[in-house]
């Protein structure tokens, strides 16, 4: 009877657990649709202007004309959100695209070459992650002057790290398999085994670590612009959106502060939910692994 | 436990010494190269404004004056050899010298980032242990829907918002500083009234990650043969919660508190610019805003000096607990 319940018991976790999973992959794809088809898509088709000043309508709180509320110059938050969110997003994908770039090529060249090379290659990606991340892109914005640029190099300055470590471990468990022997066997070279064998392999993992790194990148930007060291005022990011609405929330008006916040969040939440939904696919073992 | 094993403790604390002597000097030599890229001039930065009518002969003198006319390699060595003695330069920006800066300011910042992550361990290992005693039940969920949540949160959103309700709203903490303003003297009982706040939101942004591994250690420790011993020979649920799955499932999580230092000093910098704290991640802030060169290669070295040392007593904390680790092989 015991042992019955016990299955029972085990059969319905496993389908509540499915039915999370799906539920999980759903919500998350969603949010994620969402948010790039309105970064898309609101810019061409809404005919309004994000930056159409209005003083008789300024500060408003939420509202159906205006359901994220008003700033401090009366210009409707949602439609600046939405454009904030476009910046920083595109500032996040082309410093986690550059940022993956640098590591694999510097992940798999240390792993293909081996030896001192990799030794001291290693060795220096160790030195590098000494320096707290903010702290080293705050060094290269202030040297360089606040702008979009040296926002994207600085952030894909001190994120390459990780991706190298991860292609160069991916490198070196591939380097031990048949099919390089093979290939070596059979007379290719070291910048032939590298690209057309090796390369591919590891492509899916930095490919997983550019799409993690994402909100990463975004949070990075954010907190520059929070800061004042990051993207120009006018240049609407929701880090300066937040920076921005500093003066009205020492007013007493939340909402230029707090909807920002939240487009920042919904992405993050959305692309780890995607990432672990993944893992719990490749290793179901480990359904409890940590994605941090 | 054992004896602590000292001798092989001060054996990894003299080769991690050795060891950061190079990563100094890289990280040094880098924040110097990368200033010689840059298209900062150290002369208009200490000319401030008087730079833009003087002649190009008085700005010549200058910039050989300060000695910035030379190759960075020259600069970078002279700066090392002076920071060995003590002497960090001049901070452009406070127009003090860089060393007595840091020094009155890094009382402040560990006092903020000591109680926020006292804070934040404890609170951690409390909720993560209630998580895991019942996986996927209720309160498992919204705990690490919360954690998960807290985790994406930026930490200077939720900073503002603390101020905004705290501050504003129920009008009950300060709102930022390090004492009441008009009052000059700083005693413990504002400090402490101003630290709240600030020290709180360090914790909570900390907070997610203790309380997600520790739910991880103590779940996995659950289901193992100790644990399954424990509860066979009937041991009560809470002997074997706190005395055995807590003390297993902790380990793997202390060993990795130093190594959130650079966590913490993100976190840091961005709290303390919120609250106007006065540390050292506050003038990080105000250094680079400025272009104060000489404070901010000084607080980046300083910075990643903390994180290794960081790391030091992640190894330590580990040997000291695990008597399995071989600390000589470390």
């Amino acid at each position: 009877m015991a042992d019955v319940t016990a299955v029972q018991a085990w059969r319905s976790h496993g389908a509540t657990r499915r039915s999370t999973h799906t539920l999980r992959l759903r919500v998350s794809a969603a949010l994620i649709a969402v948010t790039v088809l309105a970064v898309l898509l609101v810019p061409p088709l809404v005919r309004l202007d994000q930056q159409a000043v209005d003083l008789a309508a300024k500060l408003l709180p939420p509202s159906w004309a205006h359901p994220f509320g008003t700033d401090d110059l009366g210009r409707d938050l949602l439609l600046r959100c939405v454009y904030g969110l476009r910046v920083s997003l595109l500032v996040g994908v082309v410093a986690a695209f550059t940022a993956t770039l640098i590591g694999t090529a510097v992940g798999a060249t240390a792993g293909a070459l081996g030896g001192w090379a990799d030794r001291t290659v290693m060795r220096l990606v160790d030195t590098l992650s000494s320096v707290p991340h903010l702290l080293l892109g705050i060094f290269v914005v202030a040297m360089f002057r606040p702008g979009v640029w040296p926002v994207v190099i600085s952030v894909a300055l001190t994120h390459w790290l990780s991706t190298a470590r991860i292609v160069r471990a991916e490198v070196l468990s591939l380097r031990s398999r048949p099919h390089i022997d093979a290939a070596v066997s059979g007379g290719a070279s070291r910048w032939r085994v590298t690209v057309r064998h090796l390369l591919p392999g590891v492509l899916p993992q930095a490919g997983l670590a550019a799409v993690l790194m994402v909100p990463h990148a975004m949070w990075h930007e954010s907190a520059l612009s929070f800061l004042g060291l990051g993207l120009p005022t006018h240049t609407a990011s929701l880090g300066t959106l937040i920076q921005g609405a500093r003066g009205s929330l020492l007013a007493g008006q939340w909402w230029p502060t707090l909807f920002p916040g939240l487009f920042l969040i919904i992405p993050t939440l959305a692309v780890a939910g995607l990432a672990g939904v993944w893992r719990e696919r490749i290793n179901p073992r480990r359904r409890s692994e940590l994605m941090l | 436990m054992t004896r602590a094993p000292w001798p092989a403790m001060a054996r990894l604390t003299a080769r991690r010494a050795l060891y950061a002597v190079p990563v100094l000097l890289v990280v040094t030599f880098g924040v110097f190269a990368v200033a010689a890229a840059s298209p900062f001039d150290p002369v208009k930065a200490y000319a401030g404004t008087a730079a833009l009518g003087a002649d190009q002969d008085t700005l010549d003198r200058l910039r050989e004056n300060l000695g910035v006319d030379r190759p960075f390699t020259a600069r970078w060595w002279d700066w090392l050899t002076s920071a060995l003695g003590g002497d960090l330069g001049l901070s452009t920006v406070m127009r003090r010298p860089v060393a007595e800066v840091i020094g009155e300011r890094l009382v402040w910042s560990t006092l903020l980032c000591a109680v926020a992550f006292a804070v934040a361990v404890l609170l951690g290992t409390v909720l993560g242990v209630l998580a895991a005693r019942r996986p996927g039940s209720l309160l498992d969920r919204a705990v690490t829907s919360l954690a998960y949540s807290l985790e994406a949160a930026p930490v200077f959103w939720i900073a503002l918002l603390a101020v905004w309700l705290f501050a504003l709203e129920l009008d009950v903490l300060p709102a930022g500083g390090l004492t009441d303003t008009g009052s000059d003297r700083v005693t413990a009982g504002q400090v402490t009234s101003h630290l709240i706040l600030p020290a709180g939101v360090l914790a909570v942004s900390q907070l997610p990650w203790f309380t997600l591994y520790v739910r991880q250690g103590v779940g996995d420790a659950l289901a193992e043969d100790p644990v399954r011993g424990a509860r066979a020979r009937g041991l009560s649920e809470r002997t074997v919660l706190l005395g055995h799955a807590l003390r297993s499932g902790l380990l793997p999580v202390l060993t990795l508190i130093g190594s959130r230092v650079p966590e913490l000093i993100t976190g840091a910098l961005l709290v303390e610019s919120v609250f106007s704290w006065p540390g050292i991640a506050a003038a990080t802030v105000e250094a680079a805003t400025a272009v104060d060169f000489p404070l901010l290669a000084a607080l980046t070295t300083l910075a990643t000096a903390a994180v290794l040392a960081g790391n030091l007593l992640a190894d330590l904390l580990y040997g000291l607990i695990d008597p399995r680790v071989k600390l000589n092989e470390m």
